[in-house]
């Protein structure tokens, strides 16, 4: 057999699955239990674990378009969390005026009040992403330096258009009523609005891996990802998916950050700045482009701070940072670094 | 040219300016006497020497740093700390210094070696998180820090205001004597600068910046090399923040380690010109005359469109949405004028 001929019968090499970040969360929450048991009880860590999760699931919304849109595009946009505080505030501005509906004791009013708010939101962001992308982005296609300080740009721009629009103070944004309110399991007391966070989040993910994975569309982003001339010498305009990707991504941002003023029951404008450290370290735990290292990344930073919160308040400033440095000493690109970069 | 080190202005306008800027703020205390006009030319100094430092890690070696204020306030904090535990002597002063300069230098150490391995992407979102979580820390420790007040102390005698002597026949001040050891010293690291870049180490970094793969293929330890000029960047940066520190007798969050000083340096840098060293020069005396005296203006205009009943416009030239601006700028000056007032007076192409 000649070294050319292929056997087209066999199978590919299967490319080996690398499990143990996913125990890490795991881990994490079991190693906390005989701490938290000590100085309090386990409906404490009952709580703190799901509260972790909720804020887990909603830092992974709001990343996961970031990871994404790198992986396809190497682009980092350091404007992603304008985006995320411009969602914020257009579900704002919906909820206000239906502020009736929010506060009626149905939750089919609640829920025409809220989703109306969260496909603005995602829409608003969608576009303005759109324009984003063609305007500021595709000209400094490739060059990493000019990319950072051009969206970094955009961000303060974004950021100071949110003061001059709607000034400095916080904005109340209530929950509506039947979000609010807590479900007992046996002690434990978890708020009602985690758990609808958490369910909103593995959605998400579980989209995401299902787009990516077994879809034509999903297929075409994993190429990009892989080698972007390749997908674009077969013949796919890789500059609509990039669009498309850059979209999605900016929406879960808006997403995100309407899940995000909702949790935290108010917005303002530095709203993004601050999440955008946040989101970075999470995408830097999880390895730049991948999103199942963003959704542990997420789960653990979120996890880690809750727990280190209750513990010890004061080291909880500094949790971020030193997990990352832990995790980054394992594994120096990140739990699942994409490999072409 | 020896100061210089064999790096001249190429381009007789930018000799001339600089002239006029390095002459003018030489005599800065007998040209405009007063507090304010003093106050703007060492606050001058102080960025032309920070943004010189910063232009070494943005411009030269390619790698955008957030972090860089975090480097300058450790040293302003430095000299905060040490002279307001063991008081107003030039001991404790040096003590500052001795902890504060090290200490940058290695956390630099610690962040290169972290992320400048793997790419220049990866160092600009890290500097980012270290630099805000550095500054929630020196905030919430108020023990050590004086928290968001920060910490006012004393300087020795002969830097105080009430101090003068009579020296043939001009009366100097406390106030000029620190003035004076605030542009010696910021002269002094910006030619150090200008030597560290044209120097062969120099010449390695812009060969890096250029093409990465082609300098580790010619044998340069590229990593090595960008963290030395990243520790270098931030001993300087602690140096320029000890002599602010001096000079404002006061150290708190928002002089030292706030991030829109971090977007000053950036613009400071762009606008001038990266990669050039006199931009620094040009881009700190322009942007620093600007946020006086313009912010200044844009309070008036915001006021008049008030009284005129129009909307927004007040909103949006408030003296606090000064940062608006200078995004806007920002952006525009990489887009058409990435090459920077230094570039465009040297007739260079932007690449």
């Amino acid at each position: 057999m000649s070294p050319t001929d292929i056997d087209a019968g066999a199978a590919l090499p299967k490319t080996r699955r690398d499990f143990l970040p996913l125990l890490l969360p795991v881990a994490l929450a079991l190693a906390a239990l005989p701490f938290i048991v000590f100085f309090s009880s386990g409906t404490t860590w009952v709580t703190l674990t799901i509260a972790g999760l909720a804020m887990g699931m909603m830092i992974f919304v709001m990343a996961s378009g970031l990871t994404l849109i790198f992986g396809l595009m190497d682009v980092l946009n350091f404007g992603h969390g304008a985006f995320i505080a411009i969602g914020a505030y257009v579900a704002t501005l919906v909820l206000v005026p239906l502020g009736g509906w929010m506060q009626a004791d149905s939750v089919w009013l609640n829920l025409a009040a809220v989703v109306p708010a969260v496909v603005a939101a995602m829409a608003v962001t969608a576009a303005l992403g759109f324009a984003f992308e063609r305007v500021v982005i595709a000209p400094v296609y490739g060059q990493h330096l000019k990319q950072i300080l051009i969206t970094m740009g955009g961000m303060i721009v974004a950021e100071q258009l949110l003061y001059a629009l709607f000034g400095p103070q916080q904005i109340p944004l209530a929950l509506p009523t039947s979000l609010r309110g807590s479900f007992l399991i046996g002690e434990a007391a978890i708020e009602k609005y985690r758990v609808v966070a958490v369910l909103v989040g593995l959605v998400v993910f579980l989209a995401m891996l299902l787009i990516l994975n077994r879809t034509k569309i999903g297929l075409l982003i994993r190429a990009g990802v892989e080698n972007g001339e390749m997908v674009e010498a077969l013949g796919y305009r890789i500059t609509r998916l990039f669009v498309g990707v850059f979209m999605a991504g900016s929406a879960l941002a808006g997403l995100g950050g309407v899940m995000w003023g909702l949790y935290r029951e108010q917005v303002n404008a530095a709203m993004g700045g601050e999440l955008l450290v946040l989101v970075f370290i999470v995408v830097i735990i999880g390895g730049l482009g991948s999103v199942t290292g963003c959704f542990i990344g997420a789960l653990l930073v979120a996890l880690a701070t809750n727990y280190v919160g209750f513990l010890t308040p004061k080291l909880a400033l500094i949790t971020d940072i030193l997990l990352m440095v832990i995790i980054l000493l394992w594994r120096p690109r990140g739990l699942y670094p994409v490999t072409s970069r | 040219m020896m100061p210089l080190s064999g790096d001249p202005p190429r381009s007789r306008i930018l000799a001339i300016a600089l002239i006029v800027i390095v002459v003018v703020l030489a005599l800065a205390p007998f040209l405009f006497p007063g507090a304010k006009p003093l106050n703007v030319a060492a606050k001058i100094c102080i960025f032309i020497a920070l943004a010189a430092s910063y232009d070494l890690l943005l411009g030269y070696t390619g790698v955008v740093s957030f972090a860089h204020t975090m480097f300058y306030g450790i040293g302003s904090y430095g000299i905060a700390i040490a002279m307001y535990g063991l008081g107003p002597r030039w001991d404790a002063a040096a003590l500052g210094l001795v902890v504060a300069l090290p200490l940058a230098a290695a956390l630099a150490l610690v962040i290169g070696l972290f992320s400048l391995r793997v790419q220049t992407i990866f160092f600009a979102m890290i500097t980012l998180a270290v630099a805000s979580a550095f500054a929630v820390l020196a905030s919430q420790l108020s023990w050590l820090t004086g928290g968001e007040d920060g910490r006012s102390f004393q300087v020795p005698q002969v830097l105080r205001p009430g101090f003068r002597f009579d020296l043939l026949g001009v009366t100097v001040t406390g106030r000029m004597l620190t003035y004076y050891l605030v542009f010696a010293c910021c002269l002094l690291l910006f030619l150090l600068l200008l030597r560290i870049v044209n120097s062969p180490f120099g010449r390695v970094l812009q060969a890096i910046r250029e093409n990465p793969f082609r300098a580790e293929a010619l044998g340069y330890r590229t990593v090595m090399h960008r963290i030395l000029a990243n520790c270098m960047a931030a001993a300087v940066a602690a140096a320029v923040g000890a002599l602010n520190a001096l000079w404002l007798r006061y150290t708190g969050p928002d002089t030292s380690l706030s991030f829109s000083i971090m977007l000053d340096i950036l613009l400071i840098v762009v606008i001038g010109g990266m990669g050039t060293m006199y931009g620094a020069i040009v881009g700190a005396t322009l942007y620093v005359l600007a946020q006086n005296y313009l912010q200044t203006l844009m309070g008036t205009v915001s006021a008049a469109a008030g009284e005129a009943g129009l909307p927004l416009i007040p909103s949006l030239f408030h003296p606090d949405r000064w940062l608006l601006w200078l995004g806007i700028l920002f952006i525009a000056s990489v887009y058409f004028f990435p090459a920077g007032i230094v570039g465009k007076l040297r007739g260079v192409n932007p690449r």
